[in-house]
Parts: C-alpha cells; structure tokens; sequence
C-alpha cells in the first residue's frame, strides 16, 4: 500500500518539475532574438520578395508568434487557447517545423524511439560492463585486473565522446567489418520489423552503445569497487573467509548486496549524462534518433521543434530517475519512502 | 644519571608526573595544516606529476607565440594536410644537430591529393631563437622572435598541417590558451553561484532551503549537452571571438553549480551546530561575516578539490560545444575548433594528423583528475 502512495506521490512531483522544466525550455528557445519566420521575414524584404512576406506574416499569426511570450507559453502548452483553440503539447499537437515544413510529431516520429532504445541499450550496457568488472577490481583489488580496468575506465573518463565515436567507428570497420553510420542497413529502412532487421539494429548499435556507456561504466565500476572495498574489510568478511565460505558466494551473498545500492541510486544520475552522450554521438555518426534533428533545430531557430525535442529529453531524464528510486525503494527495505530521514 | 646504594641507575632529572599527559598524540600534527596537506600530497605521486605538468601547461600559455614556430593563423598554400615531420639529430650517421628533411610535393592525380615525401639527402638545420612571423607575447609586446623555426622555404610541421596549410602545433598551442581558461572562468561562475546559494541554503535552512534544493534538483535531472546546445546557440553570432568566449565560459558554469552547492549546504548544516559558530552568533556577528569568515575557511580545501574535479567536465564541454559548431567559432583557435577539421571518416583515415589536439585534451583533462583525486585523498590530514 505504501509503495503505491508513494508511487503516485512520486509521480506528482515528476509532473510539477515537468512543468517547471517546460518553462525554462521555452525561455531558453526565446533567448535568441526574433523568431524562424521573423528571420524570413527579413530576408524576404532584403531580396525583395514581398509575395512572401504576406505568407510569413501569415504563419506568424496562424502560430500565435506575434503574441507576448508568457501568451506563447501557455498556448504552446495547451493550457491557453490560441487562434485554432486548445491546441498544444497537453493536447497532443507538438506544433510545425518551419525547418523540415512538416509537423513535429512526423519529424521526430521514428526518432524518439530509436532514442529510447539507444539510451535503454546504453544503460543495460553500462551495468553489464560495471557490475562484473568493479566486483573483480574490488576482489582482485592492486593487481593488473584493477589496474588495467581502471586505465580503461580513465581513458573513456577523458577522451571527448565524439572522437571516441569516429576513431572506433573507423577501426571497427576496418577490422571486424562493422557497418558505419546509420542505425539499420539501408534496405531494412522503413521495413516492417523482421528478425533480419533487428540483427542489422543490433550490429550498428555496437559502436555507438560503448561510446556512450564507457564513461558512465567507467565511474560506476569506481565507485563500485570504492563500495565492494568498505565492505570486504569488515569482519564478518574474514569470518566467513576463516569459516571456508567459497570465494564467490562470499562475494556474491552479502558485501554485494550492500555495495550494490548506490549503484541503483546512481542511475538519476548517469541516465542524464548518457542523453547528453547520445545526442552528441548521434549527430556524429548520423544515428536517426533526434540528437541531428536537435542540432538542426537549433541553429536555424525552429522553434517548436527544438523546444519539444529538449522537453522530451527532459522527460526521459525524468522518468527514468523516477523508475530508479522506485526500484531502490523494492530493493532495500531499509529505504522508507523519504518521510523519516529529515 | 646516578647509582644508589644497591648499584641500581636512577636518573637524577626532576620527574613530572604530568609530562605524558602533555606529550601530544601525533607531534607531526603540529605544524601548520597546509604543511601537512602538503606532506601528504607528496605520497601521491600521480598527483604530483599531474600538478606539475598542469603548472607547467598553464606557464605557458602567454609564451605559446614563442614556442611555436608559426603562428595560429599563417597558411602555407603550398603544404595543404602535410603530414607530421619529425627533428632528428643524426644524419648519416653523423651527429648535425636539430634538423628536419625538405618535403617534396607531387601531385597525385589518381586520388586528386597532394601527397608529401621528405628527401633524406636534403637536411635542414633548424635555427633556434630565429626571427619569423609577428606576434604578440602576453597579448601585448610584438615580438618576432621564436624559438626555433626552419630557414629558407623550408617547412616545419611537427604534428602536420591541416586543411588551409595551417601547422597544426602551433595551433595546439595557441588553442591552449582559450581550451585550459575556458574551464577556469567557468568554475569561477560556477564557484560563485555554487558557494552562494548552497550557503544561503545551508545557513538559513527553512524556506530559502526548500526553494534552493527544488532549483538544484530540477537542473540536476536535466541533461547538459542539450542545455549548453540550447543556450549557445543564443549566443548572437554577430559577436566578436571574444566576446562569445566569455559568454561559452559563463553557460558552461551556469548548470555546473548544482552540484557544488549541494556539497557546500551539507557541510554548512553540519558546521551551524558547532560551538564557534554560535559563539560568533552570540557576539552578534552578521550572517555574512559568519559565513565568509568563520564557515567558509573551514572548508575552503575541499572546494578546492571539487573544482579541480570538475573543471574537466568543462573542458570537454567546450570541445563537444565547438566541435558541434555552436561554441567557439573559427577564427578563434580552441582545441574544439580544431577539431572540427577531424570531423569525418575520411579525415580520420586520410589525415589522421588532424585529431592529434586529442591528445592534449587527455592529458588534461587525466590531469585535473588525478590532480584533483590527489588533493582530495591529502585534504584531511588530521585524519590517521
């Protein structure tokens, strides 16, 4: 019972901060002066195209873009009626792209859930990679294994993401023939799923999964083999070593299961970063997933298509801190859902 | 020292009963704590060399102009993407000093390329201290003189040219100067915002904490790139380089400071209990003057070290920011611009030259880290 007041607490929150992170968003994509059409507007008057002006000016009316910014907030959220009603984010209707002249949602379409399964496979992928190496340096701790993996990790700490990517992209082409560039073979593209398909997904997502879990991995297996060393020094640790419990269930049964809750804690913090990651990597090696459409978005100040793609990377952010404090409340009954630690 | 009577050795010097009582637990705690912090840093022998070389980077910042042979923005139209040529010392078995080998360009009609060879008949002695093209020592005083370049039509890429001819080792350092300051001026917001609000958070307590904690989760749970890209990308691009440097810097501070500012609450919530805090209360000292100069102080070390660590974060910012070309913008020379050249497959394979400023951003940023992992392991040296 608690656990579902919780769970519904929980997600009152996340929907407040929402709100509140949509309203930074849009300040943020208003900071640059003038607006798409506006910027056209201007240029058509320089080459003196004044035909289109009249469609420009227009738009800017059909988008409410002439109104003031709070009046634009509220009507880019639904939440206010604009010239066509209630029509907004609530609603379901994420506005137009003047960049690709289509609407949001058939722009970003595919690509959000190229991203949600980017960053899913990134994050199993940093947890497959942390749990068993920070439990070995942990063990094994001051010999080459502890040495060599916190080298590795160090090395994914420092170099830039995107240089990563491409120097592993070419290698990995040259010597184990992975493909290069994209999510899927081109002839898989707009294919209905097959098993075929899901293998070519799979072997493109090689690369782009390890650049963007190695740093995550890299300070999650630190603090994991920081956790497994406070633990294994303690004394029912050498009772159990004097009684002749076997190395592994030794490890396994009880200073694993201690060490391992800041791991699940930890993932309001790395799934953040690895989003930054994604995006970042996606527009390098040209993976379809929205990090491409963000940067073109950006730069050419379309606005509705930015702000709704940096409200959904908030939302994932988001949802996934919530899953993780759900799960470490089923995981660790010593966690009491918040109330008591003040 | 004196016998008794029954041949016994008593030392004659007078007993204090109290001397053990006085004699402190570690006399090495004694002296003063950055003494000890020192002592201790020294052990960490990573952190040291990662100190030094840091020290070293920054010394020579102002000289980069005379370290390197060409200045940032020289073109050699006749050495597009040269390849790296390396100084040796021996020729033919005989010790000449520096020299480098002329390149000889040749058309490569079949990939549409220059392709560079060097002649090792033809060496050429590098001059040292020699006179070339103009520059500006510390950003004031023209200067001509470097410290060492090749004579004559020579050339001397060490780490190669890149695509308008440009000597990518002298562009390293010269993009030293704006890639190593970007990250300072930016923990230096960040610093500034972190300690303000996790202080005010953590001294006041109630309302003002709630309000500071909510604005600290919120952009805690936000991812950065996409943030920093949204607001450089507000950046007029009608600025000068300058200028959208300062303003790079500032938007790489302002979403780095939340996590500061939670540190910096938890120990001030910690430290408001402690007996000279409420001594200083009593005798009516001001909120700011117990912060700035009773609180603070006290953990001023370990600020020190999580700027340390967190300066790298910014330094890659700016790479990924400039790189994405929303950050610092060509003429300006930065470690990120640079980069920008090594953009593609094709230059990776072709001219793999144009990633070297990789290198020194790995070194820099492993640098910060250790530095910063040494400093915080040698922060506590009370600590047995």
């Amino acid at each position: 019972m608690d656990i579902i007041l919780f769970a519904l607490r929980r997600v009152a929150t996340m929907m407040l901060t929402l709100l509140l992170v949509s309203a930074l968003i849009f300040l943020i994509i208003n900071l640059p002066p003038g607006d798409y059409l506006s910027n056209q507007i201007a240029e058509l008057r320089s080459t003196g195209q004044e035909s289109g002006v009249a469609k420009a000016e227009f738009l800017r009316h059909e988008y409410a873009l002439d109104r003031s910014l709070p009046e634009q907030y509220f009507i880019w959220l639904g939440a206010w009626p604009g010239p066509h009603g209630f029509s907004g984010i609530l609603q379901g209707d994420f506005g137009w792209s003047f960049e690709f002249n289509k609407p949001v949602s058939e722009v970003v379409g595919g690509a959000i859930w190229m991203t949600i399964l980017v960053n899913i496979v990134a994050v199993l992928f940093v947890y497959m990679v942390a749990l068993p190496l920070g439990v070995l340096a942990a063990a094994k701790s001051r010999t080459w294994i502890d040495y060599v993996s916190s080298f590795v990790g160090y090395i994914g700490l420092a170099t830039p993401n995107f240089l990563l990517a491409l120097i592993l992209f070419y290698y990995g082409n040259k010597y184990f023939d992975l493909p290069i560039g994209g999510l899927m073979a081109p002839e898989f593209e707009g294919e209905p799923m097959s098993f075929e398909k899901i293998k070519s997904v799979l072997l493109h997502l090689i690369v782009p999964t390890f650049v963007i879990g190695t740093a995550g991995a890299a300070a999650m297996m630190q603090r994991l083999r920081a956790n497994m060393l406070d633990e294994l020094n303690k004394p029912y640790v050498t009772t159990a070593w004097a009684k002749g419990v076997p190395p592994v269930k030794l490890l396994a049964k009880y200073p694993l299961r201690v060490a391992f809750n800041p791991f699940v804690a930890d993932i309001g913090n790395l799934i953040p970063s690895l989003i930054s990651g994604s995006v970042l990597v996606s527009v390098v090696l040209g993976l379809q997933t929205i990090g491409p459409a963000l940067l073109a978005a950006l730069k050419s100040q379309d606005q509705f298509l930015a702000g709704f793609i940096l409200l959904f990377v908030a939302a994932l952010t988001l949802i996934g801190t919530m899953v993780s404090d759900m799960l470490l409340v089923l995981l660790d009954p010593r966690i009491r859902f918040g109330a008591r630690n003040r | 020292m004196s016998t008794l009577p029954d041949e016994r050795y008593v030392n004659s010097a007078p007993y204090n009963p109290d001397e053990e009582a006085l004699q402190l637990d570690h006399p090495e705690f004694d002296a003063p704590s950055w003494v000890l912090i020192w002592r201790r840093f020294k052990k960490h022998k990573l952190g040291l060399i990662s100190g030094l070389f840091l020290l070293l980077s920054y010394l020579m910042l102002p000289f980069a102009g005379f370290i390197a042979p060409y200045t940032a923005k020289e073109r050699d139209a006749n050495h597009l993407y040269a390849p790296p040529q390396s100084i040796s010392f021996m020729h033919e078995g005989e010790f000449i000093g520096p020299h480098v080998y002329k390149t000889i360009a040749t058309a490569d009609l079949e990939n549409f390329r220059w392709t560079y060879e060097q002649d090792p008949t033809q060496p050429v002695k590098l001059e040292l201290f020699c006179h070339a093209s103009e520059y500006r020592l510390f950003g004031l005083i023209k200067s001509t003189r470097h410290l060492f370049c090749a004579p004559g039509d020579a050339t001397v890429f060490l780490f190669g040219s890149d695509r308008l001819g440009r000597d990518v080792f002298s562009r390293i350092l010269y993009g030293a100067q704006l890639s190593l300051t970007v990250g300072l001026i930016g923990i230096c917001v960040s610093f500034f915002l972190g300690v303000g609000f996790g202080s005010l958070a953590g001294y006041f307590g109630g309302r003002t904490d709630w309000a500071i904690q909510r604005v600290i989760e919120i952009l805690r749970s936000l991812p950065e790139l996409p943030l920093w890209l949204a607001l450089s990308a507000a950046v007029p691009s009608h600025w000068g380089p300058v200028a959208v440097f300062f303003m790079i810097s500032f938007i790489l501070g302002l979403l780095d400071w939340p996590g500061l500012a939670r540190a910096v609450r938890a120990k001030f919530l910690s430290l408001r209990e402690e007996d000279y805090v409420q001594a200083a209360e009593m005798m009516g000292a001001k909120p700011s003057r117990i912060i700035t100069n009773h609180m603070l102080p006290n953990f001023s070390s370990h600020l020190i070290a999580s700027a340390m660590l967190s300066i790298p974060a910014m330094i890659l910012g700016e790479t990924a920011l400039s790189f994405l070309g929303l950050g610092l913008r060509a003429p300006a020379v930065s470690w990120g611009v640079m980069l920008n050249d090594a953009q593609n497959l094709a230059a990776i394979e072709i001219y793999p030259w144009t990633a070297i400023p990789m290198l020194p951003i790995i070194l820099v940023v492993l640098a910060f880290n250790f530095l910063g992992d040494g400093l915080r392991d040698s922060l506590d040296p009370y600590q047995t």
